[in-house]
């Protein structure tokens, strides 16, 4: 991670074209996304938002590898991420993604600081630089503090915040995060919200943010709108 | 790894000391069953190649004339020729069983080494017609010490006969039965010389000693065909085949405990599978989320199999160590019947190559699961 402020870079980090993805209920094929396109800037801060069912997690989670297109490509700093294999693509995660989800999903049993450590258990880092870098980044978040507590201790405000510090402990090239606020009061959004900014703009790191929240999503530098699996165009303003 | 591992076992301490607790149960009486097994065995691991034993081929309750004795001896390969006699006395109470042989004493104690007597007892034994050793568990049983009498009902050999206790003898080996009284055949002849003159002058058996165990096929040949045709034909076989032919009648007793101890492990199996399927259930979101990060299906079936082996070898360590105090209850009521009831270094490892076993089986089916488990499915949000 550099404390560098950087210029936004015209270079793509992410290319996606004709992505198509649609899920298996019974016996119907249930179609999520249709023909998606779309280009993500490294550096570039970027909402997507849309109704429920839009296809929005979809999209991020595919853009984040968790989950497998039926069609298309999806070419992330280079690499076509569809055509890896299953161990590839977990090494790749481990390296390249950040994921924050709505419910934090930190590990009960384990301390702030210990699930902050988590990602780097699978790094060939020892134990003192791990601790570096785990007090490093709980410092980014203000939680310092708080390293020998539990999740069940902390509030859900200072939960997504050690979700973001593990999202980001392994400083990798894409923060997902998945409506990172929707569990938060307003206080606790704004908080999450201004912390995610300050790593785009102070660290230039790529997020790529879900939400139905357009005043979370007004902190991105671009919104991408999605509806019924189609994304719009850039102009469209339709209410979502 | 290790301390989410260490954590993840003690999440639920009621459900993880109660897996604990069944599997240490569970072994406990795995490894007690085995020993029982292990106990009936007793005679044939303490059994010797160079023994053979030549009895009535009709039936083992059928005698044997002592004239044979000489006529044994003489065999070439035979070292040693001793003899005995089941007798069957009530002391006090019947109860109060114990092995009673009337037997060649001093022969017998060349044969069988393995019972221990100092030199003075042994002669005090040998001197006394009376005289009678008996052995360090029996001696203990019933309180009994050198220079006591002893008054026996005789009930196969009807009377009343009185002993001397000359000798406490006691085991070599850990395998040797210290529950055995034995006393000069000589003077329960004697009686029987007064009171039944047809029954005196025969034995139940004769103790054959040959020269090397190579000699035991032939020398048992030999016999058998020496005695064919005669009115008591016997039937000659090396110790262990002597006292394999006695657990042979109690086979079905023993097929049942051996299985009953297989069923106490394959349902611990079962909880245990079932604790471990529950656990990793309830942790499916977890280790969804641990794979986002990177962790691959090895690692996650890890968490599951480390979590499965730290409860089943916990169960196991604790069943091996509570086997230690509970043999103990276990002979005051089984050691008329076992002379031995020996706790075996196999029986420890074998209860917990088992719990080991048990863990890595209960593992098996949620480590699977969870390594194939689809994030995106877990995480259960189709946005």
């Amino acid at each position: 991670m550099t404390r560098e402020s950087a210029p936004v870079s015209p270079a793509p980090l992410v290319e996606i074209s004709h992505l198509y993805k649609s899920y298996r209920r019974g016996s119907q094929d249930l179609v999520i996304l249709q023909d998606i396109s779309l280009t993500i800037a490294s550096g570039e801060f970027l909402a997507l938002m849309g109704p429920s069912g839009s296809g929005k997690t979809t999209l991020l989670n595919l853009i984040a590898g968790l989950d497998a297109p039926d069609k298309g490509h999806l070419i992330v700093k280079g690499i076509d991420i569809t055509r890896l294999t299953e161990a590839q693509l977990a090494s790749w995660r481990a390296r390249e993604v950040g994921f924050i989800f709505q419910f934090y999903y930190l590990i009960p049993v384990l301390t702030a600081f210990e699930n902050v450590e988590l990602p780097l258990l699978l790094t060939p880092l020892n134990r003192r630089e791990r601790q570096e870098h785990v007090d490093l980044a709980l410092e980014l978040v203000g939680l310092s503090d708080r390293r020998q507590h539990y999740p069940s201790q902390l509030s859900g405000g200072q939960q997504q915040r050690v979700a973001i510090a593990r999202a980001l402990i392994t400083d990798p090239s894409i923060i997902a995060a998945d409506e990172p606020t929707g569990d938060l009061d307003r206080q606790s959004a704004n908080d999450v919200l201004n912390l995610l900014s300050r790593l785009n703009q102070e660290f230039n790191k790529t997020i790529i943010l879900v939400t139905h929240d357009p005043e979370a999503a007004s902190h991105a530098a671009r919104i991408r709108r999605l509806i019924k699996g189609q994304l719009l165009d850039e102009n469209d303003r339709r209410q979502t | 790894m290790f301390k989410l591992i260490w954590r993840n076992t003690v999440r639920h301490p009621l459900r993880a000391s109660l897996t604990v607790l069944g599997m240490a149960v569970a072994v406990l009486a795995f490894c007690l069953l085995r020993t029982v097994v292990t106990a009936w065995y007793g005679g044939v691991a303490a059994s010797s190649p160079v023994r053979l034993i030549t009895r009535n081929a009709i039936s083992l309750m059928a005698p044997l004339p002592m004239a044979y004795l000489p006529r044994i001896q003489v065999l070439a390969g035979v070292k040693e020729v001793a003899y005995a006699y089941w007798f069957e006395g009530t002391y006090i109470d019947p109860k109060h069983f114990f092995p009673q042989f009337a037997v060649s004493v001093s022969r017998l104690l060349d044969i069988y080494p393995e019972y221990l007597i100092s030199p003075d007892q042994k002669a005090a034994l040998l001197r006394d017609r009376k005289g009678c050793a008996i052995g360090r568990k029996l001696a203990a049983r019933f309180g009994w010490r050198l220079g006591d009498s002893i008054i026996l009902q005789g009930t196969i050999f009807p009377g009343e006969y009185n002993f001397n206790v000359q000798a406490i003898y006691t085991g070599r080996d850990p395998s040797t039965d210290e529950t055995q009284f034995f006393f000069h055949w000589d003077y329960l002849n004697e009686k029987l010389k007064k009171i039944a003159p047809e029954r005196a002058d025969k034995v139940g058996w004769f103790f054959v000693q040959v020269a090397s165990p190579g000699l035991a096929a032939p020398v048992s040949e030999k016999i058998d065909a020496m005695f064919k045709n005669s009115l008591a034909e016997t039937l000659t076989e090396t110790e262990k085949a002597f006292q394999l032919s006695f657990i042979a009648m109690t086979e079905a007793i023993l097929v049942a405990i051996q299985a009953v101890s297989w069923v106490v492990i394959g349902v611990i199996l079962v909880v245990l599978a079932n604790t471990m399927a529950m656990s990793a259930r309830e942790r499916l979101r977890e280790y969804a989320v641990l794979k986002t990060m990177g962790f691959r299906p090895r690692h996650l079936a890890g968490l599951i199999l480390g979590e499965s082996l730290i409860l089943a070898l916990v169960g196991g360590l604790l069943g091996v160590l509570l086997t230690f105090p509970a043999i103990h209850l276990f002979p005051a009521s089984l050691e008329q019947y076992f002379g031995v009831f020996p706790l075996t270094w196999a029986t420890l490892s074998l209860g917990l190559t088992i719990s080991l076993g048990i863990g890595v089986l209960a593992a098996t089916l949620p480590a699977y699961r969870a390594a194939q488990i689809s994030i995106a499915e877990a995480l259960k949000k189709v946005g």
